[in-house]
C-alpha cells in the first residue's frame, strides 16, 4: 500500500507550478510552464499563410501542434526527431486545445503550435498542453477559454494527482490518467488512460483533476498579468 | 446579474465580464448563453451598454480606411499582391493603383515592382478575408528611400497619440518624415533616423507608464 508519497506531498497536492510569458522574444506568443521537475517551452507562430496549398481550409484557420523532446531532457539520451510517441501527443494536444481557440476569423492560415520538452519527469503533454494555452493567448489568437491539464492517477491503491517519474514506474501498479481541463465551460478536452482504473475511481480522480485544474489557471492568470499589467 | 468585473481591469481569455442581458458583446468579447466573455488578454472598456477589450496583444486585424504599409509580392495580370502583415495577402487592382491610363497586358512593373513599399489604404474587407487595396488618397505612394521598422500592431496608437500628439511631436522635434502603418509597420525617412528608432522602441517598452512626452522630449533634444 502507498501511504506516503515519495517528495512528502499530499495526495492531492500539486508540485510546485512556476509559468512565465514571453520567453522566446521572435515568436508572435511564447510561455514557459514548469511543475517540479518537467519544464516545457511553447511558441507559437502565425495565423500565417498556410502551405501546402491543399490544406488550406477557406472556412477557417487551422491549427498545428509540434511536440518534441529534447534529447537531454531524460536521463538517456532520446534520439531527435519526429518519433512514434510524440506525432501521438502532438496530435492529442491539438485535439486539446482545439475547442478553446476559435480560428474562424482567419481563412487558409495556420496557427503554429511548437512545444519542447526541455526536461522530463512525468506529465510533459500535461504541462505542454498548459504552455502552450499560455503561448495562445499571448499571442492574442481569439480564445473562448484557456486550457488546464494535469494527471491524476492510482499508486499502489491510492488515487493522486500529479504523478512523477517515480510514481508513474512504481511496482506496486501505477495508473496514469492525463486530463485536460477547458474550467469556465467545464468540459473535458483530453482523457487519456495508461493502466487499469475502476469507475468510482476514475471519477474520484477526475474531480481531484479538476480541483487542481483551478490552481493552474490560477498560476497562468498570474504569469499573464505578470507581462501585461505592469505595476 | 450586470458587471462582474469592473471597468479598466485585466481579463484573460475565458474570463466572465458580465452576465444578463444587460450588456452587449463589441470587440473581442463574445456571448456564451446570457455570459459575456473575454476573447483574449485585454482591459475591460464599457461604453454605455457595449463591453469591449482594449487588446493589448494580437495579430493585425485589417479594417477599411486603414492606411497600412505593404509589400508587393506577386504582379498578376490585373494587379498587385501585398504582404501587410497579415495571414492573407492584400489585392491592389490596376484600377485602384494608378490614376494613369493602364493599356491592357501591359507590363505592371513599371508602375510598383517586386519588394517595393507601399503606404496603402484599406479599401475593402470581404468576406473570406479578401483584402482590397487603394493608392487614391491623401499622402498615399510608393516609397522611395527611408528605413521601415516592425513594431507590435496593438502599441500603434500610443506611437500615434491622442488626435496625433505624438507622431507630430516626433516628427517636429526630429525633422523625420515618419508614416506609421496599422499594422505595425512604420516608415522613417530622414537623417535622425535612428534617434526616432530609439524613440519609437521607448515608446513601446515603456507605453503603459505616464511622462511618455516628456521622456521622447528629452530624448530628442527639445526644450
Amino acid at each position: 500500500m502507498y501511504i506516503k508519497r515519495s517528495d512528502g506531498r499530499g495526495f492531492d497536492e500539486l508540485r510546485k507550478i512556476e509559468a512565465k510569458v514571453g520567453v522566446v522574444k521572435s515568436a508572435n506568443g511564447s510561455a514557459m510552464f514548469r511543475i517540479g521537475d518537467t519544464i516545457a517551452i511553447a511558441a507559437v507562430r502565425g495565423p500565417r499563410d498556410l502551405y501546402p496549398k491543399f490544406m488550406q481550409n477557406p472556412k477557417s484557420g487551422i491549427l498545428r501542434c509540434n511536440y518534441n523532446m529534447m534529447s537531454f531532457s531524460v536521463d538517456e539520451r532520446i534520439r531527435p526527431g519526429p518519433s512514434r510517441r510524440s506525432r501521438e501527443i502532438s496530435l492529442v494536444t491539438e485535439n486539446a486545445l482545439l475547442p478553446a481557440v476559435d480560428l474562424e476569423e482567419f481563412p487558409n492560415a495556420v496557427v503554429d503550435v511548437f512545444v519542447e520538452i526541455v526536461q522530463a519527469d512525468a506529465g510533459t503533454r500535461c504541462a505542454g498542453i498548459c504552455a502552450a494555452s499560455l503561448a495562445l493567448a499571448d499571442a492574442g489568437i481569439p480564445m473562448r477559454d484557456m486550457v488546464c491539464a494535469i494527471s491524476a492517477g492510482k499508486v499502489g491503491g491510492k488515487i493522486l494527482v500529479d504523478l512523477d517519474k517515480f510514481e508513474e514506474d512504481y511496482e506496486g501498479g501505477s495508473t496514469d490518467m492525463p486530463v485536460a481541463f477547458l474550467p469556465r465551460r467545464n468540459e473535458i478536452s483530453l482523457l487519456q488512460l495508461d493502466g487499469g482504473m475502476k469507475k468510482d475511481e476514475i471519477i474520484k480522480a477526475l474531480e481531484l483533476a479538476k480541483k487542481s485544474c483551478e490552481k493552474i489557471l490560477e498560476v497562468q492568470r498570474k504569469a499573464l498579468m505578470e507581462k501585461y499589467q505592469h505595476g | 446579474m450586470g458587471l462582474i468585473v469592473k471597468e479598466k481591469e485585466f481579463v484573460i481569455p475565458g474570463d466572465v465580464i458580465a452576465e444578463g442581458i444587460d450588456y452587449l458583446p463589441a470587440q473581442d468579447v463574445f456571448r456564451d448563453g446570457d455570459k459575456i466573455i473575454a476573447g483574449q488578454i485585454g482591459i475591460v472598456h464599457v461604453d454605455n451598454r457595449l463591453i469591449k477589450l482594449i487588446p493589448l496583444t494580437g495579430a493585425y486585424k485589417p479594417k477599411p480606411g486603414d492606411v497600412v504599409i505593404g509589400q508587393v509580392v506577386n504582379i498578376g495580370f490585373n494587379g498587385w499582391s501585398l504582404d501587410i502583415g497579415f495571414s492573407n495577402l492584400a489585392l491592389l487592382s490596376v484600377r485602384d493603383g494608378s490614376s494613369d491610363f493602364i493599356e491592357r497586358k501591359s507590363d505592371l512593373s513599371r508602375y510598383f515592382d517586386f519588394d517595393d513599399f507601399l503606404i496603402t489604404k484599406i479599401s475593402n474587407v470581404g468576406k473570406g478575408n479578401l483584402i482590397d487595396l487603394t493608392m487614391k488618397g491623401q499622402g498615399l505612394m510608393k516609397l522611395q528611400d527611408g528605413i521601415i521598422i516592425d513594431v507590435s500592431p496593438s502599441k500603434v496608437p500610443r506611437i500615434i497619440g491622442k488626435q496625433g500628439s505624438m507622431i507630430t511631436l516626433l516628427k517636429e522635434l526630429s525633422g523625420c518624415k515618419i508614416n506609421v502603418g496599422q499594422n505595425g509597420k512604420v516608415w522613417i525617412s530622414g537623417e535622425d533616423f535612428e534617434k526616432v528608432i530609439e524613440a519609437i522602441r521607448l515608446i513601446e517598452r515603456e507605453s503603459y507608464l505616464s511622462g511618455l512626452t516628456e521622456k521622447i522630449e528629452k530624448l530628442l533634444g527639445g526644450k
